[in-house]
């Protein structure tokens, strides 16, 4: 089952489209990576889901049904704009939190016992947020998240703030969620979190969708058929292919860079290779996320999606 | 529903639980009682140390009457310089001279004091001798004492309001504007500090941006409403808890200094089982005028003026507080609400400028009356009027306005508090504040 449908939303305002005819499908039980420049119009439908906006036109179905105001107690939410009341206490903070969620008292306090615990933060029940460090706050805020267990969880930015050590403990409870039935879905710039974490990604730019699929499909349409290759002893190449580098690496060691002009297997270069040098080493080179965003923002990737 | 309730109590708890309620709460009703307790007091005080100053005189003139109402006058047989020597060695307070005068050119009177007479001892001094001298003017052109003595008349006007009933009221303005200034002063003060209260609260959630948070929870009008109706919960304790402490504590004074109130008298009645309780009030002793205000001031109609206040306060607060929500919601700190804050102020200071100006006044005049009727001024002018008795018709319309006016502020504010809310580093017009209006979710 999809976690989260959105069918052709839209959202205006008076000088500018937000959102234009975005449609998305995100199974169930995967990290979701939704990417996109900034403005291009993730915070709108994120805000969308959680209800805190309306859209103008669309449906949004959330497990299959359409958004009602309850459908906010399955969902977990960590805005990018976040923070916590400084003048309370953080247990106070988490049950009202909690409470506003949906759960009832006695539900509240066990499963902030629980999180606490997990964290090793049980004694910072009558702290004031404010005299919390920005990480300790990013921990409670995550906790206040994710208590009411809920089965979609939507995460802006979720490491910002987080030194490594606590970034790799928030990763790990991600991990955690998506196995125990979670869908998660991520809203980054940092696309070495999109490249470690993510199953599927969709790109928004400018208001538009401009691309969606799982992480290996996206990466197999933007395959250049360009190859890494490291060999003794320089050569050229040509017919079918492209040379499009070649640097000395070590003595005698070059790389270089090759591209099939036609969709042929690799196995054919492989060959050819074995009658110009001695091969050391042979790979295909796969855009990084980096890459494919940076290209389709810019609009220069030559590749139509 | 079972969310704003949740908003409602943890934005109570985070209030009353704040020293500076407490320490509000219980000190400023203790400023009422205390001021009439050291009224009361100095009443008391200087009525029982009636013990009055001591003037020695010597009468050269063997004319001067002593006047023993305010000062004891003690005649000194002797010269002056024999008097001088012997006040030098007394305590009193002075030795008056007084040479042999002309009644038309009275000159060379001396009052020789140890310390600087205050104005009023010479001016008492000084009206001695004026009425004393008139009198002998006036016996010398054969004017009767009689005569002279029932020239002299003490006027004191009762006031008496007819009620519908037409049961007699005993009224003093005096009282009664004491209690429109005071409950439209405090309406005034409310209104402003609950108001700004509501603003910084907001403003809060704005700059630690939790507002998100809680909104993805909540609707933003859902959120507003729990602040506003909190914060009016708050007030309305603090409102009941200083009545509470008021009339203890005044009636702790009162009893302290041996005053019954009446109410207390009309106890004591029903306890007797006298029937003529009411007969038996009004002929309680009046001895004193402190006794006979405070008579009056327990006779007034307190339930009546207690829950028009309620009212008035509940709608003034509501009307303004979801303005100043809106402010709050519209910028990024409390200096750049200033900008916001004149429309909100400006009908607010009219009708506390007017509360002096016309509508203690006169409060059946006009300007009262329409100053307590249009909503935005009316929390304050019907304080201010409602001791003297308002038509039923006049304020059940001023309450239907008030009403109304409620339900549209809050309409408004609403609409530009849910936009504003997630708009931080926004630079904020009126322009861009009508742009939010009209702006659909």
């Amino acid at each position: 089952m999809e976690a989260l449908q959105a069918q052709h939303v839209t959202k205006r305002y008076t000088n500018h489209t937000a959102l234009d005819d975005v449609s998305l499908n995100i199974p169930e039980q995967t990290i979701f990576g939704l990417l996109g420049p900034n403005g291009a119009g993730k915070t709108t439908l994120i805000r969308i889901i959680n209800q805190i906006i309306s859209k103008d036109e669309g449906e949004v179905l959330i497990f299959g049904e359409k958004l009602r105001p309850n459908h906010i107690e399955i969902i977990g939410y960590l805005p990018e704009e976040r923070g916590l009341y400084k003048k309370l206490k953080v247990g106070e903070q988490l049950l009202y939190l909690a409470q506003l969620k949906g759960l009832t008292k006695r539900d509240a306090l066990a499963r902030i016992k629980v999180w606490l615990e997990k964290f090793e933060i049980k004694d910072w029940w009558d702290k004031k947020v404010e005299d919390l460090s920005k990480g300790m706050a990013q921990k409670v805020q995550f906790i206040s998240t994710v208590m009411h267990e809920p089965r979609l969880i939507i995460l802006d930015e979720p490491f910002s703030g987080f030194d490594p050590v606590n970034a790799q403990l928030i990763t790990e409870e991600i991990l955690d969620l998506k196995k125990k039935g979670s869908t998660i879905i991520f809203s980054t710039h940092r696309m070495e979190t999109v490249e470690d974490l993510c199953d599927h990604i969709a790109l928004i730019n400018k208001s538009k969708k401009i691309l969606e699929g799982s992480k290996k499909q996206v990466k197999e349409q933007f395959k250049t058929n360009t190859f890494l290759v490291e060999h003794k002893g320089s050569f050229n190449i040509n017919g079918s292919y492209e040379l499009m580098s070649q640097k000395v690496v070590d003595e005698n060691l070059f790389q270089s860079i090759i591209k099939m002009k036609t969709t042929t297997s690799s196995n054919d270069l492989i060959r050819d290779l074995i009658q110009l040098t001695e091969v050391s080493s042979f790979q295909e080179k796969i855009p990084t996320m980096a890459e494919i965003f940076i290209g389709l923002v810019k609009g220069d990737t030559g590749i139509e999606s | 529903m079972n969310k704003i309730w949740l908003i409602i109590q943890r934005e109570f708890m985070n209030r009353v639980l704040k020293k500076s309620f407490l320490i509000a709460t219980i000190f400023v009703p203790l400023i009422f009682p205390a001021i009439i307790g050291l009224l009361v007091y100095i009443a008391k005080e200087s009525d029982k140390n009636s013990k009055k100053e001591v003037i020695h005189y010597v009468d050269e003139s063997g004319t001067f009457s002593p006047d023993t109402s305010n000062y004891l006058f003690k005649n000194f047989a002797g010269s002056l310089d024999d008097a001088k020597k012997a006040y030098d060695k007394s305590e009193d307070f002075g030795l008056l001279f007084i040479p042999k005068y002309e009644l038309s050119k009275p000159a060379g009177i001396t009052l020789y004091t140890k310390v600087n007479p205050s104005l009023d001892d010479v001016n008492g001094i000084e009206r001695i001798f004026e009425a004393q001298i008139k009198e002998r003017k006036m016996l010398k052109l054969n004017i009767e004492q009689r005569l002279l003595d029932s020239l002299k008349t003490n006027v004191s006007i009762n006031t008496v309001k007819l009620s519908e009933g037409g049961q007699e009221k005993s009224s003093n303005t005096g009282i009664l504007f004491g209690i429109g200034m005071a409950g439209g002063i405090l309406m005034y003060m409310f209104i402003f500090i609950y108001g700004a209260q509501i603003m910084q609260g907001i403003i809060e959630e704005k700059t630690s941006k939790v507002v998100e948070v809680i909104v993805s929870s909540v609707r933003p009008f859902q959120l507003m409403m729990g602040k506003i109706i909190g914060l009016a919960s708050v007030g309305l304790l603090q409102f009941l808890i200083w009545i509470i402490l008021m009339s203890t504590l005044t009636f702790g004074v009162l009893g302290y200094f041996g005053i019954d109130p009446p109410q207390k008298q009309a106890m004591e009645q029903i306890q007797k089982g006298n029937p003529g309780m009411k007969e038996q009030m009004k002929k309680a002793p009046a001895n004193s005028e402190v006794v006979k205000n405070l008579n009056e001031v327990m006779n007034l109609p307190w339930a009546y003026i207690l829950s028009v206040f309620v009212f008035y306060f509940l709608g003034g607060y509501l009307i303004y507080a979801a303005l100043f929500a809106a402010v709050g919601s519209a910028v990024d700190s409390p200096a750049e609400a200033q900008q916001f804050m004149f429309p909100i102020t400006i009908p607010l200071l009219i009708s506390y400028m007017s509360l002096f100006m016309f509508i203690l006044k006169d409060p059946h005049g006009t300007v009262s009356v329409w100053l307590s009727i249009i909503p935005f001024t009316s929390p304050i002018a019907m304080m201010g009027r409602v001791g003297f008795g308002v038509p039923a018709w006049q304020l059940a319309l001023s309450m239907l306005l008030l009403i109304g006016g409620f339900i549209l502020t809050t309409w408004v504010a609403g609409r530009i508090y849910r936009v504003g809310i997630l708009m931080s580093g926004t630079k904020v017009n009126y322009k861009v504040l009508a742009k939010w209006f009209m702006q659909r979710g």
